[in-house]
């Protein structure tokens, strides 16, 4: 019965509200508020990005900027109450998945686009087998049988580098190291071999040498199965290596956008400034860490004009009344500052 | 594993000695002559009560008494009554149709209780969980006797719907009723247990883990959240096993049902303090039991405890 789903899903464009672009995943100008007994939250203002196959795409930014809250709208695990979409579309091949019926969604869910978490060990059930979670989507998703499948989860163990995968699947969460948690968590999220792979900070509840090897593993994967990465992070230094675009987010907008070669060398937006900035460089010993001043926005009570504007070095006039508009500056990039044309254009 | 459970096992012998003794001990100081109207209107023969008082050692102090129990018990003699008849008898009869009883409770606490608590955790503030919030309440706050009393008048005398008193042949069909009444406050407990256990777990990354997959919402909820919220619901239903059969007394009384409940209660009354006893100790058995099978179960349900 999956497999006729799944075809179905593949048809690129196949009868979407949207506009068929032969895009992968989109999101487009999507709002998403919380109504809190404190008030509205506007968490997501107009979020714009997309990932195609084959490519990864690093959503970067502070806590609370909104980039998790995107990557739950797209799977469809955003808490309702207290989250609710208000606008906008998330488009699976073209198809908005907004619209779709939640059985819809459900299949989409592992099979197109599939997520992994920041902390493995609360994110995997503590009362099964890691081998039971992997394998029960090949008896639920796929209809296998219990030896079949347990034969393919020890195989996705395997391909994520978990030694001794035949041993190990008998094990639950606890017994596990946290690099390997987070192993395990990858090879459960890859079983139904998605198109799309959402990593939300898969890297930031582990030690500094774990964090290396599960990036690796995470870049290899996704290169072999050709699949589109979102990565979500606030780590610049993890993102170099891995993405080929970064969207920049500030209080739930996309304030710059770019190749990574290009925003490293020529942030066009100073926020991206700052954060560039911020990175603490082994040249620079015995100097104070560089940060950027004052706190992100008040979700509730969000300044008009440009929302970074309060902690802005280059601030003027305009930036406390008008909204910058993310726009192209420059091929392939966009910005969404006033001045992201001089910044751009300065040596 | 096996260290542990032989630990447990031996931890039973101080328990089991220490309560047997207690309740020995208060039957024995309850005041009254165990020859008053034995022998009709008439003081009972010198010759009898001193025949008597040798065979039950009744001059004797409450510890050799005790003993001398004891020493029978393990051999499986649970004594006679004054009037000659087999205790082992009277439990033989009694105990089966309290614990039948007490099993239809408990199974329409977990069925009752755990399906309300399920879809009430769920559903928080919904019609539904209102409903149960109240009825709940009700039901804790109402003693026993006033729930078996009222659904007796109601379902058995003015509606029909059940006959008014259980029959000898104690059949399961019967005891519907009496166990829902005799489990009434257990399965009001169950369900707000259940309705928190579900609750907060049901916000639980690993929950949303579940989703994440693209699990049908059956699973999700039926394999992944319902088996880290049982644990508490376990501790409960198991526990509650002894608790249901030591308390099956009202319910006993108001349907009829010829249970250990009335058995005590006619034993407490004639001062056969030997029947007491022997009820009560197959009843701490049964708590004691329950007790280690709940600790028990607990690693079976949750993998993180370890018995070392």
């Amino acid at each position: 019965m999956s497999d006729i789903l799944v075809s179905e899903q593949s048809a690129p464009g196949s009868g979407g509200s949207g506009r068929p672009s032969g895009r992968l995943l989109e999101v487009d100008d999507l709002r998403v508020e919380f109504r809190t007994r404190d008030g509205v939250a506007k968490v997501i203002n107009g979020v714009t990005y997309h990932v195609d196959a084959g490519e990864t795409l690093a959503v970067l930014g502070e806590s609370g900027s909104g980039k998790s809250v995107t990557a739950q709208t797209i799977m469809g695990i955003l808490d309702t109450p207290p989250g609710f979409v208000t606008g906008g579309q998330v488009r699976f091949h073209g198809k908005d998945m907004l619209g779709m019926s939640s059985e819809e969604r459900r299949r989409i869910r592992g099979e197109g686009i599939a997520m992994i978490f920041q902390d493995a060990l609360s994110a995997l059930n503590p009362v099964f087998t890691v081998g039971f979670q992997i394998a029960e989507q090949f008896r639920i998703r796929r209809g296998m049988g219990r030896a079949e499948a347990k034969k393919r989860a020890i195989d996705m163990l395997d391909q994520v580098k978990i030694p001794n995968a035949k041993g190990r699947f008998n094990n639950y969460p606890h017994q596990f190291s946290g690099g390997m948690r987070q192993r395990a968590m990858i090879a459960m999220s890859l079983a139904l071999d998605p198109e799309v792979l959402i990593a939300d900070e898969p890297t930031t509840a582990l030690d500094v040498t774990v964090q290396a090897q599960i990036m690796d593993l995470l870049a290899e994967l996704q290169r072999e199965r050709q699949m589109g990465m979102i990565l979500i992070t606030h780590d610049l230094g993890v993102v170099a290596d891995v993405a080929d675009r970064i969207a920049v987010m500030y209080a739930g907008r996309i304030v710059e956008e770019a190749d990574v070669y290009d925003l490293y060398a020529k942030p066009a937006h100073p926020y991206t400034i700052g954060l560039i900035d911020s990175i603490p460089r082994m040249d620079e010993k015995g100097q104070q860490l560089r940060t950027i001043k004052g706190l992100p926005p008040n979700l509730m009570n969000i300044p008009p004009g440009c929302p970074f504007n309060p902690r802005c070095p280059m601030a003027q006039p305009v930036c406390r009344e008008k909204v910058p508009p993310l726009l192209q500056v420059g091929s392939g990039r966009a910005s969404a500052c006033h001045f992201a044309e001089e910044l751009v254009n300065r040596d | 594993m096996g260290r542990y459970l032989l630990r447990r096992l031996l931890q039973l012998v101080p328990v089991f000695i220490g309560t047997t003794f207690l309740i020995y001990w208060l039957v024995w100081a309850v005041p009254g002559d165990p020859f008053a109207g034995k022998c009709g209107e008439r003081r009972c023969p010198d010759q009898y009560i001193a025949f008597m008082t040798d065979k039950y050692h009744l001059d004797q102090n409450v510890f050799v008494q005790y003993a001398n129990y004891m020493k029978n018990l393990l051999q499986g003699d649970f004594g006679q009554t004054f009037s000659q008849q087999e205790i082992s008898d009277i439990i033989a009869t009694a105990y089966p149709n309290t614990l039948k009883l007490a099993l239809v409770a408990l199974a329409i606490e977990a069925v009752v209780g755990l399906g309300a608590g399920v879809l009430t955790g769920l559903r928080r503030n919904g019609f539904l969980d209102n409903l149960v919030l109240v009825s709940t309440l009700f039901l804790i706050a109402l003693p026993v006797f006033v729930v078996g009393f009222v659904l007796q008048w109601l379902l058995g005398v003015q509606w029909h719907i059940v006959k008014p008193t259980v029959s000898s042949e104690m059949r399961w069909s019967e005891l519907i009723v009496p166990g829902f009444v005799l489990g009434s406050a257990s399965v009001a407990y169950i369900a707000r247990v259940a309705r928190t256990s579900i609750a907060e777990n049901r916000r639980a990354d690993y929950v949303r883990t579940a989703i994440a997959k693209g699990l049908p919402m059956r699973r999700v909820v039926g394999v992944h959240l319902l088996r880290n919220s049982l644990i508490p619901v376990v501790t409960l239903l198991g526990t509650d096993l002894g608790a249901l059969m030591g308390g099956a007394i009202v319910t006993e009384g108001i349907f009829q049902i010829n249970g250990i409940g009335r058995s005590v209660y006619r034993a407490i009354v004639t001062k056969e303090s030997a029947t007491v006893v022997g009820i009560v100790v197959i009843l701490v058995l049964v708590y004691l039991v329950m007790n280690l099978l709940v600790d028990l179960l607990y690693a079976a349900l949750d993998p993180r405890i370890r018995y070392e």
